[in-house]
């Protein structure tokens, strides 16, 4: 065996691991961890320079058990599927070295390779770290590709945004249309500014959208038309809520600004 | 005689076909590959030969073949820009060769990398979609939860509703963002997974 330092490195991304066997075979851990107990089966088994459909499992397994050992000692958190492969790696191990069943000896179809499910996975996976590695090559490629940036246009500006004023405006209609109205000064218990944003956020909430001339009609007195004006400020200050106009001089909406969601359709 | 020009301030809240041609002089194949040159420009988004028609009163063949055509003289020229289909649209953009100076000009740095655990995962869903986190973790061998999150924060995937089992557990797939992130035109740009298996036995 050589004298120098044999490394093995992961170099389409720095954050995997480089273990580098030093003169005297001693395992030592460089930097960065592997993306699961499959990923380091798989360096273990091309170290090895072992036959994928031959896996010496108790070669392997020793690897495996010290790379976990030097994981610990290095104050690492083991994440519990590293374990879990230990433990079945253990278990391949003890089967391989049961002797077979007299019984069924005759019928050799039978007798699993104890190796065989874990191969399986090994070779499913590795597919999927090739695909990944493409996937990381084309987003390579892709981040050197630009596009200009978007035109502003009333299309991605549709709902042009309501100014306050505009909101003055629809308000002191409101108010003209309530002094001619006759109303009954009940007294009537005051809504209370948090109450009305409450309720406002309760309304936008359900409906996403909301005609603001139908919501300050339904106040019913001068005192609660003006709490309710400054509950739409106020939402529209402080929460996910936009004033938006479709139409210049058309209804003024409330409506609900999404938050960074999951998009419901796909590509 | 002319209509009025329609005012800026009217927004088009639907793509309906604005034009109609009816009386208009048929356009030539070369005004079409201009027209649609102007508006694949302007779109902030990759778009479709069917909506380039749309707006502008043609079929979409036409449009496709004017636009193939295009992309052809693109090539042609050899210069900074190729037109391109990506998400399922058309799309100009630069050409990679030159991204070392237009990093100068634009002076961003690339976006952060997946990390490993991440591409993994965002492989195993773009392939088998759409999938479920019991039948990732099997694949993986290791717990996808955080990979999950971030894939979805970057909005690379997205649910697409439950599987039909005992506990109906979420399904996911890749999102239209995913496609113009790694340069796909659709899901079927992607490589077959069974190639992949080739490398294997040969390493």
């Amino acid at each position: 065996m050589d004298e120098q330092i044999e490394q093995f490195v992961f170099d389409f991304h720095k954050e995997t691991a480089e273990i580098s066997t030093g003169a005297n075979d001693e395992l030592k851990l460089k930097l960065g961890e592997f993306a699961g107990p499959l990923d380091l089966l798989l360096f273990l088994i091309k170290q090895e320079q072992a036959n994928i459909f031959d896996i010496p499992v108790a070669r392997i397994t020793d690897g495996y058990l010290t790379y976990i050992r030097l994981m610990k000692s290095l104050d690492i958190a083991v994440a519990a599927d590293f374990l879990v492969m230990a433990a079945t790696l253990i278990e391949i191990k003890s089967r391989m070295l049961l002797p077979r069943d007299p019984a069924a000896a005759g019928d050799a179809e039978e007798f699993e390779d104890p190796r065989k499910e874990l191969v399986d996975q090994l070779l499913e996976y590795e597919k999927f770290k090739s695909a990944a590695q493409m996937l990381y090559e084309r987003s390579t490629v892709e981040q050197a590709v630009f596009q200009r940036g978007a035109i502003e246009s009333d299309d991605n500006n549709a709902e042009i945004s309501a100014t306050v004023f505009d909101l003055l405006t629809v308000f002191q209609k409101i108010v003209v249309r309530h002094k001619d109205q006759v109303t009954m000064e009940i007294e009537r218990e005051e809504v209370s500014l948090s109450d009305m944003i409450k309720a406002l956020k309760k309304r936008i909430f359900d409906e996403i959208e909301l005609n603001l001339l139908t919501f300050f009609e339904e106040m019913h007195t001068r005192r609660e038309l003006v709490t309710a004006f400054i509950a739409v400020l106020e939402i529209v200050r402080t929460d996910h809520v936009k004033l938006v106009q479709k139409k210049t001089f058309g209804d003024i909406f409330l409506k609900k600004v999404e938050a960074a969601a999951p998009e419901a359709a796909g590509s | 005689m002319t209509e009025p020009e329609i005012e800026q301030t009217e927004t088009v809240q639907s793509l309906e076909p604005e034009v109609d041609r009816a009386d208009a002089p048929a356009r030539s194949a070369a005004e079409v590959m201009s027209i649609a040159e102007a508006i694949i420009f302007v779109s902030d988004e990759p778009i479709t030969s069917k909506t380039i028609g749309e707006i502008i009163g043609e079929d979409k063949e036409t449009v496709q073949a004017a636009v193939e055509e295009l992309q052809k003289e693109y090539e042609e020229r050899g210069g900074g820009l190729q037109i391109r289909e990506i998400a399922g649209g058309w799309q100009i953009a630069t050409r990679t060769e030159y991204h070392e100076e237009i990093r100068k000009f634009l002076k961003t740095r690339p976006s952060a990398k997946l990390s490993l655990a991440s591409l993994e995962t965002l492989a195993v869903i773009a392939y088998k979609q759409p999938v479920t986190v019991p039948e990732i973790l099997e694949i993986r061998g290791v717990q996808s939860a955080s990979a999950i999150k971030t894939l979805l924060e970057k909005r690379l995937i997205v649910t697409k509703g439950h599987k039909e089992t005992v506990g109906r557990p979420m399904q996911y797939g890749t999102s239209k963002d995913f496609l113009i992130q790694f340069g796909l035109k659709d899901l079927t740009d992607l490589p077959s997974i069974e190639d992949f298996e080739d490398l294997v036995q040969a390493a």
